[in-house]
């Protein structure tokens, strides 16, 4: 195999994911409402209770909205990588997969294009939420919108991965809405994306132990530390070391040899 | 563990570079004691005992003293601002907590609450030379940049009285919204500018006629109205924009000089108390009395940058270039 055939099947499966993005206008638009909602609605109730200490990277005090603003591009990812997994089981129906599938390229890279593509769709999203939060007075120096891209990369590459790996094991697109309640919702309230973890601290250790070492909130951290110019160490380690995991499972996952293919008899 | 990058530090360092170094002085009323910060670095120096509840502090227009009222010892300890040692003494009368110094810096004006009086000090001979009767309560006292006005606050009678400076007596009085709080004129001593506590607003005198021309009305989202206390209240050199600490309400109005629209409220710590400009009026200082810290505000981005500690309940605060 050269080169090219690498880069073609990227580009292909990479502007397959773009095109759908762009011409679903409901799905751009729902990916964007969802996060904006919580933050005109939700962060505009609770600013007064909240958004009073200063924790790092804040340097000053912060109204929620601001606080909440990482948390919920993280939001924007984890549903992004979450409706990815979830158009793998519908290619899977439709059959779409066994052409990627039978692509003699190695299975790893077509899953990585796969998740390059989606994270790329969700990088887009945050930077056309970010815009929309900036009118709304959420303004980071202008090097973090900078920063911020790396960070973005590999926090969608690891809500991707989780995506993939837990597409692996859906048999039908109607499990979709176990992973709604089994993955999304506490991966996101158990993290620091709506509160600082001193905030959960207070209410119960066990909470503050499960948000902490969430790779969620481990993403989240990674990301508002960005988009302040800083550099999270820990979250950076934390979150790579977790798209590695997830990464190799997955691709252990669609090995139809080992993994749950079989078991569910088919790709 | 958390690393700066390197560009953010590059940028760190050309800031503090550029930033001209100066000393931000805080009293703590609680500790009894003094906060020397250093701003650009943002850093606390170091903390002097200064005596029993310091609260007002300014310093002399050559830099080299500060005046404190300590309020507990009933009297306004001369420093230097240098070495940081009491050097005198002024006899300010019972429990002086705000005091302004005249344009020259021999005269000291001290509002005593408890009295209802207005002492007027003779720095250099550390005497009083006069205690002129004002209304109940005084407390917000200014001296205008011209010298021709002393000007006191009296919290329960709810007026400004006008004291000219070379009878030292009263000769009118302006009657305003309840709880005069804190008052501060406009650099070309055309406009005096005064809070009030109770109802929530800053009035804005015209001194010629010493009639009240507009009265702004604080309205902050999301905090109810009680909680909106103005107190400290500084105006720029340019007169194009004037800042009214807000007390609980933990922010700080931006106010537009020529048109008096509030054009921004800025988050700082809780109960915002006094404010301080930098000498070249490019930062703001605040003392966050509840919060114990104080608040650096850019005023060219017009955007609180830090909040860093001080010690328990700031109340002034005097900025040495």
């Amino acid at each position: 195999m050269r080169m090219l055939h690498y880069w073609r099947a990227l580009w292909g499966i990479i502007g397959r994911e773009l095109w759908r993005f762009v011409t679903q206008r409901e799905r751009f638009i729902s990916a964007l409402v969802r996060p904006l909602v919580w933050l005109f609605v939700f962060a505009a109730g609770f600013r007064a209770a909240l958004g009073l200490a200063i924790t790092p990277p804040y340097e000053t005090y912060i109204l929620y909205e601001v606080y909440i603003t990482p948390g919920l591009i993280g939001m924007i990812q984890l549903f992004n990588g979450m409706q990815s997994s979830l158009s793998m089981v519908y290619d899977r129906e439709m059959g779409s997969m066994r052409i990627l599938m039978v692509c003699p390229l190695p299975r790893w890279f077509l899953l990585l294009s796969k998740l390059l593509a989606g994270t790329g769709v969700s990088v887009l999203q945050v930077y056309v939420f970010l815009a929309i939060a900036w009118f709304y007075d959420i303004q980071a120096p202008w090097q973090g919108y900078l920063w911020i891209l790396p960070a973005l990369l590999l926090s969608g590459l690891m809500l991707g991965a989780l995506g993939l790996l837990l597409s692996s094991f859906i048999k039908q697109l109607e499990n979709f809405a176990g992973v709604m309640n089994f993955v999304i919702f506490p991966m996101f309230f158990m993290s620091t994306a709506l509160y600082p973890l001193w905030k959960i601290k207070e209410s119960s250790a066990l909470l503050h132990n499960l948000a902490h070492y969430n790779p969620f909130s481990q993403a989240v951290e990674l990301i508002r530390f960005a988009l302040y110019g800083q550099f999270n160490q820990q979250a950076f380690i934390f979150t790579l070391t977790a798209f590695i995991v997830f990464m190799a499972a997955a691709i252990i996952g669609y090995n139809p040899s080992k993994g749950m293919m079989t078991r569910k008899g088919g790709g | 563990m958390m690393k700066k990058n390197i560009l953010a530090l590059l940028l760190t360092t050309a800031l503090s570079g550029g930033a001209q170094a100066e000393t931000v002085f805080v009293t703590l009323e609680k500790d009894n004691a003094l906060a020397v910060v250093d701003p650009i670095a943002a850093q606390l120096i170091k903390t002097v005992d200064i005596g029993s509840r310091p609260r007002g502090i300014a310093i002399s227009p050559d830099h080299k003293f500060l005046y404190v009222a300590v309020s507990d010892e009933n009297t306004i300890k001369i420093i230097d601002a240098e070495t940081l040692k009491e050097v005198g003494k002024l006899p300010s009368g019972d429990d002086p907590e705000t005091f302004a110094l005249n344009p020259a810096g021999d005269r000291l004006y001290v509002s005593n609450e408890d009295d209802s009086l207005v002492t007027v000090i003779d720095i250099n001979n550390k005497k009083a030379i006069k205690q002129i009767k004002v209304g109940v309560e005084p407390e917000g006292i200014a001296v205008s940049p011209d010298n021709q006005w002393v000007v006191s606050a009296s919290e329960t009678t709810n007026m400004v009285h006008w004291i000219d400076t070379k009878a030292n007596a009263i000769v009118d009085n302006t009657l305003v919204d309840p709880r005069p709080r804190a008052l501060g004129f406009t650099a070309d001593s055309q406009q005096l500018w005064v809070t009030s506590e109770m109802a929530g607003t800053l009035m804005i005198i015209d001194v010629k006629t010493r009639q009240i021309i507009k009265t702004v009305k604080f309205d902050v989202q999301g905090v109810t109205a009680d909680k909106i206390q103005p107190v400290g209240v500084v105006i720029d050199k340019e007169r194009k924009r004037g800042y009214v600490a807000l007390g609980p309400a933990n922010r700080v109005a931006v106010i537009n000089a020529e048109t008096f629209a509030v054009e921004k409220y800025l988050l700082v710590g809780q109960r915002v108390w006094n404010l301080a400009f930098s000498p070249d009026q490019k930062r703001l200082y605040t003392t966050n009395g509840t919060s114990n810290d104080i608040s650096l505000i850019d005023l060219d981005s017009q955007a609180v940058t830090k909040s860093m500690g001080v010690g328990t309940y700031p109340w002034g605060v005097a900025v040495k270039p």
